[in-house]
C-alpha cells in the first residue's frame, strides 16, 4: 500500500534478455547490472527459489541429525556415574603452588612442556615467547615475536625448538640455541600460513611436521622444513581454537574444537573428519584426549566440560556446576585419567572426578582468567598460565 | 555491531544476569535492609555477609568460593557499594551493597563512547570541583582536547542532566549517581584494574556474517553427509565404553603422580629431582612402577627407550628383530620431512621388503602386493598397511610371550623401588633445586630423548 515509483534511469538493451526495455539497476554479487522489469522479477523470485531449497536442505540435515542421536541413544545403556558408584571416592585433594613464573610483561595466554618434565615454554600478548626451566625458574631463551596476541606455542619433541604464532596468521619456529652471539630471531622459519590468526599449533611425534588451527576455520599440517602444507582440514563453519593429537597407538587422528561449537574428529591422513560431535553450547575453547584415546574432554565458554566417547560416538558426562558461570579456558587429564583440571576465566582452577562427575576441588591464586593449562609430561604436575601475566606450576 | 558477537562470547554475563535477579527475589532471595546514609534512609540494600551467606546456601560452596563469586559481581557491575562506591570490592561484613539498575547491566554491552563517557566526568565536574580522581582528571582532559568541537554539547548535555537530577529526592540522587558510577568503573575502569569486559580477539566477527550468507547449499549437504556417514558406523555400547574408563583409571592410579604421590618425592614438592634422574629416558636400571606398566599396553612399551631396547633384544633371541627395526623405519618415514620421503622409502624397500633383503620381513602376499604396488608413487603413508601387519604381529604375538619370557621376569625382579624421601629436619633450609643441561645443548641424540637431568651447576638464582 505504498506508492511505488520506480526510477527509470535507462532504456537500453537488459544485461540478461537483451530486449529493448525500460531498465531497473539491479545487485548480483556486488556486480551491478541493468535487467528489464521482468528479468528483475525472475531474478526476485529465483531469489525465493534458492531460499526454498535451502529451507528443505536444512530441514533434511537436522532430521537428519535427530536421527542420528536417536542411534546414538539406542546403544546408551548407562551413564557415567552409575558405573562409577562402584568407585571409591576421592579423598581430601591438596594441591598447591610450587612455583610462580613471573616475567610476562603481559597476558600469557598459552604454554607446553618440554618432554624433559620440567622445561615449558610460554607466550604472551605482547609478543613475547619465553623459554623456562620452571624447577628452578630461570628464563632461558626470550623471543618477541612481530605481531601481538600470540595465541599458540608448543615445544618440539627433541626439546631443540619451539614453534608460536597468532594475531600475524602464520606458525614460525625458532630452533633454540644457546650461543650468545646469535639472534634466535634469526634462524626463525615461518612453517604455517593461514588467513587468519593461528588459535593452537601442536608438533605430531617429530619435529618435522605441525599441526595447526585457525580462526579462518581450517586445521593444517604442515611439513617444517620446506613449510609445504601437506594436508588441510575444512568443515567447520567457524574459527577453530583448539586441537589435540591423540595418544593412539596407529597415531592417525587429532580433534579440534571451534567457535560453531562443534568438536570434530580427523583422520590426518585423508583429510576427512570421521566423528563430529555438537553438545555444547557454546565456543569450544580447549580439547583434550583422555590418556587412553578412546575419548577426549572439552572445555566451552558454556562454563561445561564433555567427555565424548569416541567408541559410543557420544558425550558421556558433563562436568558442571550451577555456581561455576564463566567459560572453561583449558583441559587436560591428570596421567591415570581420573582427574579433569579445567581453568575458567573466573581466575580458578576446578579439578573434577572424571569418573564420578563431582568438582574434586577448587584452586584459587591466579588474580585474572587462566588461559591455558597442561598437565606435565610425567604427570607430577600441571602448569597453569593467566592474564595476571604469571604462570603457576601446581603439585 | 559491537553487541551480536560481543554478546554470544560472553554468556557469562547473563547467566549473572540471572543469579543477580534470584538474589532480589522477594522469598528466596538475600535479605533486604535499609540503612541510613548521613541524613538520607535508602532502602533495598543488602550486607556483604548475607550476600556471601546466601551464595554459600544456593549453591553449596565454600565461604571462599562464595565470596569469590560475590566479589566478581561486583567486579562487573552487577552489585556497588554504597558507602565507597570507588571501589568494586565484595566485603564479606555489613558493608551495604545494593543491585545495579538493569538499565545500565554489562550484559547490555551497549557501547560506553567517549561522548558519554565526557558528559559524565562533565557532571561531576561541575557538581563538585575537584571531584575527579587522578586517571579521571587526564581523561577530561584528554577528551576536552579531542572532542573540543562537541564540547558546547557536552557542557549543555550536562547541566542539563544535573538540572533534571536536582528534581529528584535526595535518596534517589545518590542512588542514581552511585549507579552512574559503577557503570563508569566498569567501562573504565581505573588505572591497575583489568578490564572485566576485555575477551581477547574477536572470534568470526566479520567473517561470521559472510559465513552466514555461505551458509549454503554445500554446508548442509556437508552436514548431512557427515551424518550419513556418522549413522552407517558401528557403535559400542555405553557400558562396554564406560566400563573400559574404570579398568583404565584403576590400573594406572598408583603410577597417577597427582593421585598417588611418587617416591622418593615428588620434585615440585621436595625440590629434589631425584625422581627425574630415577626416572631418565635411558636408565640403567628402571623403577619398578616403570617395568609393571610395560606390560599395560604395547603401546607403552615401545613408547619407553628402555622397555622397547628390552624388547628388542628379546626379539633378537626369537629372531624377529628386523620386526621392530622395520616398525622403526616406518614410524621414521610418517613423521619425517617432505623431503626425505623419496630416500627413505627406498631405504626401507631395499632393507626389509626387497627379494632377498638383508632383513626382510614377512608379511602376508596380499598386504606386500599392496605395498609394492604402492611403492611406485612414494608418499609418506605408503608403508601404512605393511607397518600395521607388522604392529599386530608384535603386539599378538611376540608382546605377550615377552610378558611371560624369563628375561621380563628378571627386569622385575631386578628393578628399584626408591626409598621415600626422609623427611626434611629443619624446614628452613630450603635445597635449592638443581639446574639441568638443557635438550636444545646436547648433541641430538638419536631417538631424540632429552638426557636425564646431570645436575649442571647450581642455580644461584630463581627467577624474576
Amino acid at each position: 500500500m505504498c506508492d511505488q515509483t520506480f526510477l527509470v534511469n535507462v532504456f537500453g538493451s537488459c544485461d540478461k534478455c537483451f530486449k529493448q526495455r525500460a531498465l531497473r539497476p539491479v545487485f548480483k554479487k556486488s556486480q551491478q547490472l541493468s535487467y528489464c522489469s521482468m528479468c528483475a522479477e525472475i531474478m526476485a523470485t529465483d531469489g525465493l527459489h534458492e531460499n526454498q531449497t535451502l529451507a528443505s536442505l536444512k530441514s533434511e540435515a537436522e532430521s537428519l541429525k535427530g536421527k542420528l542421536e536417536e542411534e546414538r541413544a539406542k546403544l546408551h545403556d548407562v551413564e557415567l556415574h552409575q558405573v562409577a558408584e562402584r568407585v571409591e571416592a576421592l579423598g581430601q585433594f591438596v594441591m598447591k603452588t610450587r612455583r610462580t613464573l613471573k616475567g610476562h610483561g603481559n597476558k600469557v595466554l598459552c604454554m607446553d612442556w618440554c618432554k624433559d618434565k620440567r622445561r615449558i615454554v610460554s607466550s604472551s600478548q605482547d609478543g613475547k615467547v619465553i623459554v623456562w626451566d620452571s624447577f628452578t625458574t630461570n628464563k632461558e631463551h626470550a623471543v618477541t615475536m612481530p605481531c601481538t596476541w600470540v595465541m599458540a606455542c608448543a615445544y618440539a619433541p627433541s626439546g631443540c625448538a619451539i614453534a608460536c604464532g597468532g594475531l600475524d596468521n602464520k606458525c614460525s619456529v625458532y630452533p633454540l640455541t644457546f650461543d650468545k652471539n646469535e639472534n634466535m630471531a634469526a634462524k626463525k622459519k615461518s612453517v604455517a600460513m593461514h588467513t587468519n590468526y593461528l588459535s593452537a599449533c601442536s608438533f605430531t611425534n617429530s619435529d618435522m611436521q605441525i599441526l595447526t588451527a585457525s580462526g579462518d576455520g581450517t586445521c593444517a599440517l604442515w611439513d617444517v622444513e620446506s613449510g609445504q602444507l601437506l594436508q588441510s582440514f575444512h568443515g567447520h563453519g567457524a574459527d577453530v581454537l583448539c586441537l589435540d593429537l591423540a595418544p593412539s597407538e596407529t597415531g592417525n587422528t587429532f580433534v579440534s574444537g571451534g567457535c560453531d561449537k562443534k568438536a570434530m574428529v580427523w583422520d590426518m591422513r585423508s583429510g576427512q573428519c570421521v566423528q563430529a560431535f555438537e553438545t555444547h553450547e557454546s565456543d569450544i575453547n580447549s580439547v583434550r584426549y583422555y590418556p587412553s584415546g578412546d575419548a577426549f574432554a572439552s572445555g566451552s565458554d558454556d562454563a561445561t566440560c564433555r567427555l565424548y566417547d569416541l567408541r559410543a560416538d557420544r558425550e558421556v558426562a558433563i562436568y558442571s556446576k550451577e555456581s561455576i558461570i564463566f567459560g572453561a579456558s583449558s583441559v587436560d587429564f591428570s596421567l591415570s585419567g581420573r582427574l579433569l583440571f579445567a581453568g575458567y576465566n573466573d581466575y580458578t582452577i576446578n579439578v573434577w572426578d572424571v569418573l564420578k562427575g563431582s568438582r574434586v576441588s577448587i584452586l584459587f591464586g591466579h588474580e585474572n582468567r587462566v588461559s591455558t593449562l597442561r598437565v606435565s609430561p610425567d604427570g607430577t604436575a600441571f602448569c597453569s598460565g593467566s592474564w595476571d601475566h604469571t604462570l603457576r606450576v601446581w603439585a | 555491531m559491537a553487541g551480536v558477537r560481543a554478546g554470544a562470547q560472553m554468556p557469562h554475563l547473563s547467566k549473572m544476569e540471572r543469579v543477580v535477579v534470584s538474589m532480589q527475589d522477594p522469598d528466596q532471595g538475600v535479605k533486604m535492609r535499609s540503612q541510613r546514609l548521613l541524613i538520607t534512609v535508602i532502602p533495598h540494600m543488602v550486607a556483604g555477609s548475607d550476600l556471601v551467606e546466601w551464595l554459600i546456601q544456593k549453591y553449596c560452596i565454600s565461604e571462599e568460593e562464595a565470596l569469590h563469586l560475590g566479589t566478581l559481581l561486583v567486579q562487573h557491575g552487577y552489585l556497588y557499594p554504597l558507602r565507597d562506591p570507588r571501589c568494586l570490592v565484595l566485603r564479606p561484613d555489613d558493608t551495604p551493597y545494593r543491585f545495579q539498575t538493569p538499565y545500565f547491566w554489562t550484559s547490555t554491552l551497549w557501547p560506553a563512547t567517549e561522548l558519554d563517557y565526557a558528559i559524565y566526568l562533565a557532571k561531576k565536574n561541575i557538581r563538585k570541583q575537584g571531584a575527579l580522581v587522578g586517571h579521571e582528571k587526564e581523561h577530561y582532559g584528554q577528551l576536552h582536547r579531542k572532542i573540543n568541537h562537541a564540547w558546547d554539547l557536552v557542557v549543555m548535555q550536562a547541566r542539563e542532566q544535573l538540572r533534571a537530577a536536582k528534581q529528584r529526592r535526595k535518596g534517589d540522587r545518590l542512588v542514581m549517581a552511585c549507579q552512574e558510577q559503577t557503570y563508569w568503573l566498569v567501562n573504565r575502569p581505573p588505572p591497575g584494574v583489568p578490564s572485566v569486559l576485555e575477551q581477547g580477539p574477536e572470534r568470526s566477527s566479520c567473517t561470521a556474517g559472510q559465513a552466514q550468507m555461505n551458509k549454503n547449499i554445500d554446508f548442509y549437504k556437508r552436514e548431512m553427509e557427515l551424518c550419513r556417514k556418522a549413522l552407517g558406523r558401528a557403535r559400542v555400547k555405553s557400558s562396554v565404553c564406560l566400563e573400559a574408563y574404570l579398568k583404565f583409571s584403576s590400573q594406572r592410579e598408583l603410577h597417577d603422580p597427582i593421585m598417588s604421590g611418587c617416591l622418593p618425592g615428588n620434585p615440585w614438592v621436595t625440590d629434589d629431582d631425584t625422581y627425574w634422574t630415577m626416572n631418565a629416558p635411558s636408565v640403567a636400571v628402571p623403577t619398578k612402577l616403570r617395568v609393571e606398566r610395560w606390560g599395560f599396553s604395547f603401546q607403552e612399551l615401545l613408547e619407553d627407550p628402555v622397555g622397547r631396547a628390552h624388547f628388542m633384544a628379546f626379539l633378537g633371541t626369537e629372531f624377529s628383530a628386523e620386526n621392530l627395526s622395520f616398525w622403526e623405519a616406518c614410524e621414521e618415514l610418517r613423521h619425517g620431512g617432505q623431503a626425505q620421503v623419496r630416500v627413505m622409502v627406498d631405504a626401507v624397500y631395499q632393507q626389509f621388503l626387497a627379494p632377498g633383503a638383508a632383513r626382510w620381513v614377512n608379511i602376508d602376499s596380499r598386504t606386500m602386493e599392496r605395498t609394492l604396488e604402492g611403492l611406485h608413487q612414494p608418499h609418506r603413508y605408503v608403508l601404512d598397511d605393511a607397518q600395521l601387519h607388522i604392529y599386530m604381529l608384535m603386539k599378538k604375538d611376540s608382546y605377550p610371550r615377552f610378558l611371560k619370557s624369563a628375561a621380563y621376569k628378571d627386569l622385575l625382579a631386578e628393578a628399584v623401588i626408591p626409598p621415600e624421601a626422609k623427611k626434611r629436619v629443619f624446614p628452613f633450609m630450603r635445597k635449592l633445586p638443581h639446574s639441568s643441561p638443557s635438550p636444545a645443548l646436547l648433541p641430538a641424540a638419536t631417538s631424540g630423548e632429552p638426557a636425564a637431568a646431570a645436575g649442571g651447576p647450581e642455580c644461584g638464582e630463581g627467577g624474576a
